[in-house]
């Protein structure tokens, strides 16, 4: 069952669009879930689907499609670096190696307390401050070394 | 119109249509995998690139609309390299094992290779592997790395089917077509996927590993399920049936066919094939030579009718056996003075017997129900009787047509449905008399007497204003309100509510030869001699009954009536294709060939008689029934009987009858009293129908074929103090059944839906009726 907090935002959300309309909220639905649960379960999109009226699998298609859908367990926090050009340019493999260093994990991995996750990430968009890397997909952090690195890990430890 | 050059050629062609259409008319081939006339357009595959003058780079002609005055090359040097660099990407990761698949032989990617494809690859890095997925024991997707993502399987699901159980999850290179979750895949269209799909990436799994397409023999045929009549192909392999494909006519069946036209050929070669005549003798079955056999049923038929009289030998045969069969059935029975005969097995109202004007049908061509604007469909498990019907009106719904449902259980006809009256069995006629009420005041016509006093509920008032704002309706009457025990009552006011509504009044047929029967005279009325109808014949109990094809006790509207009159005949004589509960009860079993092995006719719902050759010969040593049938007339001295063809037997009973749906001499009747408990709710399941599909090994093993429970409204559970999936005792006439609870708040309240039509619910009493349901 989506939560009622979940429904409230999905049907404010879809005041947005025609009533028969109501499968272009499927986004929307699949990051209020995400938000709430860190990531997407395959029963999470079946709910999904018989509140939107839509069918299950082109929910799942929407599902898998973007990259910033997680579909198992990425950790309390979501650390997402981006690996496209312009921050490899920039030294985002440093960035990666610095963190698998420092967590103990790598691409797709959680810690073992279940805290962090990382993600690798496509383009951000904010090329000019790489190398980037994106917290549970809403905070952008750029021009990233160790010591910045660890000054975020260290706030993200106390919240 | 507008007119457009083709390499050359110039074709007129409608405002809107795109070049593919154009290239069609002009009779130029276009090479193409995910274009598909009868879905949309997706243009994901680019293999009908072509050059069209003055574009700067090639179009897909699929959904390039033709403009007026366009010059396009399909075979120009700019489309053909076009065609040939996607040809090369689309054989990248498509893995290089025609030799092994299924699809060789007959595949479009195959063919399109040949022509444009090179000799050998460039690319020599590692191919995608993507890995098989479940989806149900109909479909095979063992090899989903062949698979092109052209997304017709998808479509078809949105789009045909009605539901999208396919997609398209993941993207670029690892997009992958796949069911939720591993879900099976249920729909009852399901195996158009197959043809669909233009590799061996989706592939009949009964089929598979069978026959390579070039060693099949392919014939012509007709589907002897449902009464649309959907013509087949059936593919044969050393005189045996190994598949069944769509064949195509656009008026008919377009290029669709069932699941159940599809997968029942297996039932034909099922081990419970009957393929000796068997007599029993000291309650011992033993194999005879076919003249023994019917001398011995000649003889019996003639003791009889000197001891007891010609009245007390009765006929049945189900609508699924041919015209022919059914003609020469009733010619025999009327021969030796008998006009016990009927087909309509699970019929219960035969008051308008004889007040008929013709022969029930659906009113229009099959095709017209696509240009209908509003539906009132009543009484109907619309999708599972009629797989096509209801694909065709699914389309008509898309186009902006009202569908109104009047029926006892909600199901999901996966359309929009604008309003619907879910009541319990007895109370059908009461709502119809509703919106009768409500139509004749909404139409300003004078309100019958016999309806003046309903009262009108909101939900009739919605169905009568929506056919009243049509042009073009259409009401149509389902078998479950053809087998109504007050189905003239229905059809009554089903008629008047089309005459106000201006709409078609029509009855979706029961089964392949629902019309075909009436036009063979296989009914107890209109001919020389006058019988009883098939009930009459169970409540009167007969000395001898002649099956044909029938199982009584699964094809007959009261199960236990049935037997009872089997179990006390002196003779009964069963023209069957397998072995069935008759073992039992009757002394003679005569091996009939089903429709693969015999030439006849079906006559669909529309009207339309379409006759059929034998595909392969008959097994062992069944024989066709009409040729049986025939010997027997001779036997019996009964004259007329000498044909040498079926098409002899079809000529002479004349497939031009009368169709009309207009009962005479029956007047409207008040509203009937709600009988106390529960009301039972019987469909026939989609794989249970005819004896044919029950014995499908792979269909049987659906979803649609899982063992019936009780279905009841979670109102009606609570009152009973049962949960979901409780053990629950079901009992009518006096016999129970043990059968599983389940909630379906779809159902109306006070109902019990169980089955027919299945060994499990086989002891029970009629299909309508009431029923008590307790906990076991």
């Amino acid at each position: 069952m989506l939560s009622a907090n979940i429904q409230d935002q999905i049907n404010r959300e879809l005041k947005k669009y025609p009533v028969d309309q109501k499968q272009s909220a499927v986004m929307s639905a699949l990051r209020f879930v995400q938000d709430e649960k860190g990531w997407i379960a395959t029963d999470d999109m079946a709910d999904i689907a018989a509140f939107l009226g839509m069918p299950q699998m082109a929910v799942y298609e929407v599902a898998t499609f973007y990259h910033m859908y997680n579909l198992k367990p990425m950790g309390k926090t979501t650390l997402t670096v981006c690996t496209n050009l312009s921050c490899t340019l920039c030294g985002s493999a440093d960035t990666v190696a610095y963190l698998t260093s420092k967590l103990g994990i790598g691409f797709g991995e959680v810690t073992a307390d279940g805290k962090y996750g990382m993600r690798e990430g496509e383009c951000m968009g904010a090329c000019k401050d790489a190398p980037l890397m994106t917290i549970n997909n809403k905070k952008l952090c750029g021009r990233l070394t160790p010591a910045k690195i660890d000054q975020i890990l260290a706030e993200l430890d106390k919240s | 119109m507008i007119n457009i050059e083709i390499d050359g050629k110039l074709v007129e062609t409608q405002r809107g249509s795109t070049v593919m259409d154009a290239a069609h008319k002009a009779g130029v081939y276009i090479p193409h995998f995910c274009y598909h006339k009868k879905l949309s357009i997706s243009a994901n595959c680019r293999m009908c690139l072509v050059e069209v003058e003055k574009a700067p780079k090639p179009l897909p002609a699929c959904a390039t609309p033709a403009a007026d005055g366009m010059k396009v090359h399909t075979h120009s040097e700019m489309a053909v390299k076009a065609q040939k660099g996607v040809m090369e990407f689309l054989l990248i990761n498509h893995p290089l094992d025609c030799p092994i698949c299924d699809q060789g032989g007959e595949c479009q990617l195959q063919d399109v290779a040949m022509g444009y494809g090179g000799n050998a690859s460039r690319y020599t890095e590692e191919k995608r592997v993507v890995e098989p997925k479940q989806i149900g024991e109909l479909i095979s997707t063992n090899e989903m790395s062949r698979c092109i993502q052209c997304t017709r399987c998808v479509r078809f699901g949105q789009e045909i089917a009605g539901l999208m159980e396919l997609g398209m999850a993941n993207r670029s290179e690892h997009a992958q077509i796949m069911s939720f979750v591993n879900s099976s895949v249920d729909s009852e269209l399901s195996g158009n996927m197959i043809d669909l799909c233009p590799v061996g990436a989706l592939t009949s799994k009964p089929f598979r590993y069978t026959a390579r397409s070039w060693e099949l023999s392919r014939r012509k045929s007709v589907s002897p399920h449902d009464s649309v009549g959907a013509n087949l192909a059936v593919h044969t392999k050393d005189n045996k049936v190994v598949r069944v494909v769509a064949a195509e006519n656009e008026e008919v069946n377009e290029c669709w066919i069932s699941d159940k036209d599809r997968f029942s050929y297996e039932g034909l070669n099922s081990a419970e094939r009957l393929t000796r005549p068997m007599i029993k003798q000291g309650g011992q079955w033993i194999e005879v030579e076919w003249a023994a056999a019917l001398e011995y049923v000649a003889n019996g038929v003639n003791q009889l009718r000197r001891s007891a009289g010609s009245d007390q030998i009765a006929a049945l045969a189900t609508p699924n056996s041919t015209f022919e069969e059914l003609y020469l059935l009733q010619k025999l029975m009327r021969g030796i003075g008998s006009g016990n005969v009927d087909f309509r097995l699970r019929q219960s109202d035969f008051s308008a017997d004889g007040k008929q004007d013709g022969a029930p049908w659906l009113g229009m061509p099959v095709a017209e129900l696509n240009t209908r604007d509003r539906f009132l469909i009543v009484g109907s498990f619309l999708r599972k009787d009629h797989p096509l019907l209801a694909q065709r009106i699914r389309q008509a719904v898309k186009l902006g047509a009202q569908a109104n449902i009047m029926h006892a259980s909600d199901d999901d006809l996966l359309m929009t449905v604008t309003n619907k009256a879910i009541v319990a069995p007895a109370d059908l006629p009461g709502v119809l008399a509703q919106v009768l009420k409500a139509l004749s005041i909404e139409k300003q016509a004078a309100v019958p007497a016999e309806v003046a006093d309903v009262t009108v509920g909101t939900e009739a008032a919605a169905i009568a204003a929506s056919l009243a704002s049509g042009k073009d309706g259409a009401v149509l009457l389902g078998n479950f309100a053809q087998q109504h025990p007050e189905a003239v009552q229905i059809a009554l006011l089903a008629e008047q509510i089309a005459v106000l509504a201006g709409a078609k009044f029509g009855y979706l047929g029961g089964a392949a030869n629902s019309v075909g029967g009436y036009l063979a005279g296989a009914v107890p009325f209109g001919g020389a001699v006058q019988g009883m109808s098939a009930a009459a014949m169970l409540a009167k109990p007969r000395k001898a009954y002649i099956l044909l094809n029938v199982e009584p006790e699964l094809d007959m509207a009261d199960p236990q009536a049935a037997m009872k009159a089997m179990n006390s005949a002196d003779m009964v004589v069963c023209l069957s294709a397998f072995k069935h509960t008759g073992m039992d009860y009757a002394d003679v079993m005569l091996p009939i060939a089903p429709f693969t092995e015999t030439s006849g006719t079906f006559i669909n719902t529309e009207g339309r008689a379409q006759s059929f050759k034998g595909a392969v010969k008959p097994l062992g040593d069944a024989r066709p029934a009409w040729k049986v049938l025939r010997v027997l007339g001779n036997l019996l001295d009964v004259p007329g009987f000498d044909f040498d063809t079926s098409e002899a037997v079809r000529d002479e009973a004349g497939i031009a009858g009368n169709l009309s749906n207009h009962i005479e001499g029956l007047a409207l009747k008040g509203a009937a009293v709600t009988p106390a408990g529960l009301q039972r709710v019987a469909d026939v399941p989609i794989y249970a129908a005819d004896a044919l599909v029950r014995r499908a090994t792979a269909l049987q093993k659906t979803h649609d074929a899982a063992t019936p429970v009780a279905m009841l409204h979670s109102s009606e559970l609570q009152k009973l103090g049962l949960n979901s999936g409780d053990a629950v005792r079901v009992t009518q006439g006096g016999v129970s059944v043990q059968l599983t609870a389940a909630a379906n708040d779809g159902l109306a309240a006070g109902t019990v839906r169980v089955a027919a039509g299945h060994p499990a619910t086989a002891t029970l009493g009629a299909m309508f009726g009431t029923i008590t349901v307790e906990r076991a």
